[in-house]
């Protein structure tokens, strides 16, 4: 399953460390990315992945650690790195919601486009063409996702699973060599998750190396060439899927032996206690109506 | 037309039966226009003398419009030949709220007699016929079916008399139109325009309040008829697949105006009009566009006004240079462009509240500051309180604007040219409008709106762009403050305020842009039509004109927070519930 790359990692982070006023969320995380890579990121819930990638895309500043994408050091404004040819999709679903799908799409290839306000104004030849062309481009990106027929719909009016899917195509007008997933499959039923399977692997064999973050095992060691294991900030392991699969502190992790101050069994038990009572409590409420 | 669970009546809220309903509509039309024909009252001490038997005046002509316009759907309603086109989408609703604006006005007069002669007794007995008449009509409309039958939701809200009541006002569904031929489309809008142009002349050249009042209230639930019958989003339509006529014949109607005025006054209550829409529709760019609430939009007009007013060669002037025309309109352009990206660049890294309380503090700032540079508190340049004033009139290429001209045999004064030249501007800033929302720098303004933070990580520069509509923004401001200041041949201070009774000031220039509609082109011109006009006729009401206007700007963000002309993202953003959304696919045209 893994190709490793001939050429140089597509991104480099080196050392990234994130904190917020006493809490470290992310600490000295290294990870590339290489060009025709799918690489998984997993962990719990709180282990600091989506902290990475809002480090990786320019949201925050990284406390400690750079960032380098094609060699060249990141800059921490969000757009720029865009620019450089990162695009990203949010977990909790972030379209244009009044804007319709085509239109969607067109701001997402604002990067790649040039026409200022003069331009808009004077309506040259120019200014037609580029319009037309980034119109073409948008079209042919909603005819890969499968959403053509619904390019004049509100972004906001399309079904959850579609809302994903045009995320994604929005994230990738604007060309990118790297795409960060963020949850993609979050709340799909299985199906839903498969197809995604299906058009990640696509673009990945359209050559944009891709980078996921997801709690779906399945998903990610059908998937990824490569999966890094991010626990409490830190990175735990790294490696083909079934190497992680195979390790027992990622075992220990998700399946809740202790682990720093992972809950342990005295913690479960209370809470199965607190619930036990909680239960009775409303029983007890029920039985005086 | 029944439901399936609830058995749903075949009538309004009043049970009438049908036929019985139809004909007591039409008697009561009938009797309505009649009434107008006679005397209302014995004196013509009200205004519009109403007291002649023969012929309807004043007041009387709001009824009988009303009253013929109720008449003509209830005929389309009994699918007479020849009217079917009045009504698309069903014939009750439209009915029922022209018969509402008849019953509206028709009681207004009436109780506008009654308080302004002192008593029932001035009423003569023509004007009772019409209360009763124009009651009756709206009693029979009443019990009209409704367009689309009663949905009781599976029996959960079963009809009462208030749910019939509100149903009997929604519309039925508007059914595409058989296609026409491009002339006979062309001339449809244009007789809209022509329309148009006929309501809003007859607005502005209303004598007295009491008229003003009438025609508003009739002419506002008329309109609510036409969106109910479907005749507006088959205009709608038309004009969205024609777009260049629509615009073509907007500025024809608009150009027309002064030719259609005799009377000075009314020019200058529309020049005055013209140039608060233009302001509306810049500030339209920065608040619908970018979603940036800018309070204190009114001080880029001062600055292209002030600008102006130093340049013109105004003997006041401390710079004693006189610019012709065309320079002295970059110069109020770049000087506003100026002031803009120097009060965008420090505070559009701010977002919402935070820039819409220092945009109002640079507001009044500048205000302050225009009142201070007077020579004593302050070096002298803008003469304090007393403004440049002695403004002379504007002569490009030797046309005078302070002369009467004649334009195809009708005289046209001095403030009809500085309407048509106003007019230019305003075409310039629609043009730009539009242009700018339908490209790649209007579509990033939209998204900077809907979400920042995506915005930004679509490689969406948020700073550099919210800067580009603050700046387009106030340079559309500065050009309407170069011809505001030729127009009112004096710059002071207090024009441009944060609030004040009169248009324009920053909080009316906001209710504009919000009470029309928000992100589009009509809205703000409606908008500030309606908030110049209102004040302006009525003034028999001054004192408590703030108030209203607070009471109508409440009541309209509760019933249609879209504004008066919807977007129509927007109108699907607040009625989803009643919008059919989901499989209607929302069109470039129509966005």
């Amino acid at each position: 399953m893994t190709t490793t790359a001939t050429a140089g990692p597509l991104l480099t982070a080196t050392g990234v460390t994130m904190r917020f006023g006493g809490l470290t969320a992310v600490r000295t995380v290294d990870l590339t990315v290489g060009p025709h890579e799918i690489v998984g990121l997993i962990g719990p819930n709180g282990a600091g992945k989506t902290t990475f990638f809002n480090c990786l895309t320019g949201l925050y500043t990284p406390t400690e650690g750079t960032v380098t994408y094609q060699g060249t050091t990141l800059p921490p404004k969000p757009h720029l790195v865009t620019q450089a040819g990162i695009a990203r999709t949010f977990q909790n679903i972030r379209l244009f919601p009044n804007m319709t799908v085509l239109e969607n799409v067109l701001v997402g290839r604002h990067t790649r486009t040039k026409e200022g306000l003069f331009s808009a104004l004077l309506r040259g030849p120019a200014f037609r063409r580029a319009e037309r062309a980034s119109e073409e481009r948008a079209m042919e990106l909603l005819a890969f996702t499968d959403l053509t027929p619904k390019r004049d719909h509100l972004a906001r009016n399309l079904p959850y699973g579609e809302q994903r899917k045009l995320e994604i195509a929005r994230a990738l007008a604007s060309d990118p060599g790297l795409l960060l997933l963020d949850e993609p499959t979050a709340g799909m039923n299985p199906q839903e998750t498969r197809t995604t399977e299906t058009l990640v692997r696509a673009i990945r064999d359209r050559g944009t190396a891709v980078l996921v973050i997801e709690h779906d095992m399945r998903f990610i060691f059908n998937l990824c060439d490569r999966v890094a294991v991010l626990v409490q900030g830190e990175k735990l392991v790294e490696g083909t899927p079934e190497t992680v699969q195979a390790d027992e502190r990622v075992i220990a992790a998700y399946l809740g032996t202790p682990f720093e101050g992972a809950p342990g069994q005295e913690e479960i038990a209370e809470v199965e206690a607190a619930e036990t009572a909680a239960e009775n409590h409303h029983d007890a409420e029920g039985d005086h109506r | 037309m029944t439901g399936t669970h609830h058995p749903t009546p075949p009538h309004g809220p009043l049970p009438l039966p049908t036929t019985g309903a139809r004909i007591l509509l039409l008697t009561g039309a009938t009797l309505t226009i009649a009434s107008t024909f006679l005397a209302w009252t014995w004196t013509t001490r009200f205004p519009g003398n109403l007291t002649v038997t023969g012929y309807p005046g004043g007041l009387q002509t709001i009824t009988l419009a009303g009253a013929a316009l109720t008449l003509l759907h209830a005929l389309a309603g009994h699918g007479i030949r020849g009217l079917r086109w009045l009504t698309p989408a069903g014939p009750t609703a439209p009915t029922l709220l022209t018969a509402l604006g008849t019953f509206a006005a028709t009681w207004y007069t009436l109780a506008a007699i009654a308080l302004d002669l002192g008593g029932l007794a001035n009423l003569e007995p023509g004007g009772y016929i019409a209360a009763a008449a124009s009651l009756l009509t709206l009693a029979a409309a009443l019990a009209l079916p409704p367009d689309r039958p009663y949905d009781d939701h599976n029996g959960t809200r079963p009809p009462t008399p208030w749910r019939l009541l509100r149903h009997s006002f929604t519309a039925g569904h508007t059914p595409p139109a058989k296609p026409l031929p491009t002339w006979a489309e062309t001339l449809i809008i244009a007789a809209a325009f022509a329309l148009g142009l006929f309501l809003f002349s007859y607005g502005i050249d209303t004598e007295y309040g009491e008229l003003f009042v009438g025609y508003l209230i009739l002419t506002g639930l008329t309109l609510a008829a036409l969106g109910r019958s479907g005749l507006t989003t088959r205009l709608s339509n038309l004009t969205a697949k024609h777009r260049n006529t629509t615009l073509t014949a907007a500025f024809v109607a608009a150009a027309c105006f002064p030719l259609t005025q005799t009377n000075d006054a009314y020019t200058n209550l529309a020049t005055s009009i013209l140039i608060f829409a233009t302001v509306a529709l810049g500030l339209n760019v920065v608040v619908g566009l970018a979603g940036l609430l800018d309070l204190g939009y009114v001080a880029f007009l001062g600055v292209g006004a002030y600008a102006a007013a130093l340049v013109s060669g105004s003997p006041e002037s401390a710079i004693g240079v006189h610019f012709p025309f065309w320079a002295a309109i970059l110069t109020g352009i770049a000087a506003s462009l100026v002031f803009g990206v120097l009060i965008g660049a420090p505070t559009l890294r701010l977002r919402g509240d935070y820039l819409a309380i220092v945009t109002l503090g640079f507001g009044e700032i500048f205000r302050i500051t225009m009142l201070n540079l007077n020579g004593k508190t302050g070096p002298d340049i803008t003469n304090g309180a007393m403004g440049i004033p002695n403004i002379p009139e504007l002569n490009i290429l030797g046309f005078d604007f302070g002369k009467t001209h004649d334009i195809l045999g009708t005289p046209i004064g001095r403030f009809g040219n500085y309407y048509l030249l106003m007019l230019l501007a305003t075409i310039v800033v629609v043009l730009v409008f539009r242009r700018a929302t339908e490209s790649r720098i209007g579509r990033a303004w939209i998204a900077i709106r809907e979400d920042e933070t995506a915005a930004t990580a679509m490689g969406i520069n948020a700073f550099r762009l919210k800067l580009l509509a603050f700046a387009l923004g106030a340079a559309l401001a500065g050009l309407a403050g170069t011809i505001q200041a030729h127009v009112i041949t004096t710059a002071t201070p207090d024009q441009y305020q944060f609030a004040g009774t009169v248009p324009p000031n920053s909080a009316f220039l906001l209710a504009a842009v919000i009470l029309g509609g928000m992100g589009t082109i009509t809205g703000p011109i409606v908008g500030a039509a309606l908030l110049y006009l209102i004040p302006s006729k009525m003034d028999f009401m001054q004192d408590y004109q703030l108030l209203l206007f607070g009471l109508a700007l409440i009541l309209l963000m509760r019933f249609r927070p879209e504004g008066l002309v919807a977007d129509r993202r927007k109108q699907l953003e607040f009625h989803e519930d009643t919008a059919p959304t989901g499989n209607v696919p929302l069109t470039k045209a129509e966005a």
